[in-house]
């Protein structure tokens, strides 16, 4: 069976399952196409960048942004609950000492407002399982090569808490605007798999 | 007990694969649940948790089979029959059988 035939099946088990809600007056004509709409225009790792640049730039936001993301979020007009409810944001900084990886190993949990949809190595079982158990391994994969000295911590995120990276500034970037900083931060970089 | 969604530490599983440039959603089916999902969950017909342990609880060999939105639509589809709100028979596509 072609991975096309099952694609048609379910496609058309999906069909099925709406035309049947909407008859039963559980769903509206158009609400299907109004919400993958809305969802495409929503989260981007754009926002989680622009956090990261501020913070960089302005060291008394870098601190509320590490004391209360959910407050601080604000500040730039973002938040934590664009979704069902308002999820808690943790935000954790690198360190030459430190560095944070994020991971949900029950799910697929993730701060979807600030970096966009999750990639599908992030909610693979390869991913959520190995992580936690050989994250400096994890990260040699990923091309994170860290000094044996610097620590690293896991975060496990769950329905009601999730976590966000802030990466270290690179080097040689004193001259950059806080939109070219931004530019430099990766969806990657904002989960800890990825240096910037 | 654990549920086979409880991955953490467990050995075994495959090397980490990338996809480049991977797409938001891999089918437009895959966009069609997770906005169906939603919907429901708006409507008040299941809420988050229901959905996520409607996930957890599908035999382990389902689980593990499934893509991550095929398990989405095998949720959804256990709460609509729990819930009385379509029998399992109506759920299925008129050609499942042709198969």
């Amino acid at each position: 069976m072609s991975g096309d035939h099952v694609s048609s099946v379910i496609s058309a088990r999906v069909r099925r399952v709406e035309d049947l809600l909407e008859g039963r007056g559980l769903l509206d004509a158009g609400e299907i196409d109004r919400r993958i709409d809305e969802f495409a225009a929503g989260g981007s790792p754009a926002n989680g960048a622009r956090v990261v640049a501020r913070a960089w730039v302005d060291p008394g936001f870098a601190s509320r942004l590490l004391a209360d993301a959910n407050t601080a979020l604000g500040e730039l007009g973002l938040s934590m609950s664009g979704g069902l409810q308002e999820q808690r944001l943790k935000v954790v900084a690198n360190s030459a000492a430190e560095h944070h990886v994020v991971v949900c190993t029950l799910c697929s949990c993730y701060p979807i407002a600030l970096l966009g949809p999750s990639p599908s190595w992030y909610k693979s079982e390869a991913y959520r399982s190995r992580v936690v158990r050989d994250p400096r391994g994890v990260l040699r994969e990923f091309g994170v090569e860290l000094p044996a000295e610097t620590q690293i911590s896991v975060w496990d995120a769950s329905a009601e808490s999730r976590y966000m990276v802030l990466p270290r500034r690179p080097e040689g970037t004193g001259a950059l605007s806080e939109a070219e900083l931004a530019g430099l931060v990766t969806r990657k970089g904002l989960i800890g798999t990825a240096l910037v | 007990m654990s549920r086979i969604n409880d991955v953490g530490g467990m050995a075994g599983f495959p090397p980490i694969a990338e996809e480049p440039d991977e797409p938001r959603f891999h089918a437009d089916w895959e966009a069609h649940v997770f906005a169906l999902n939603g919907a429901l969950i708006r409507r008040g017909v299941y809420n988050l948790d229901e959905f996520r342990d409607a996930q957890e609880r599908l035999p382990v060999q389902r689980y593990l089979a499934a893509s991550y939105y095929e398990r989405w639509f095998a949720a959804i589809t256990t709460l609509l029959v729990e819930k009385g709100i379509a029998t399992a028979a109506e759920l299925e596509a008129p050609d499942d059988h042709a198969h």
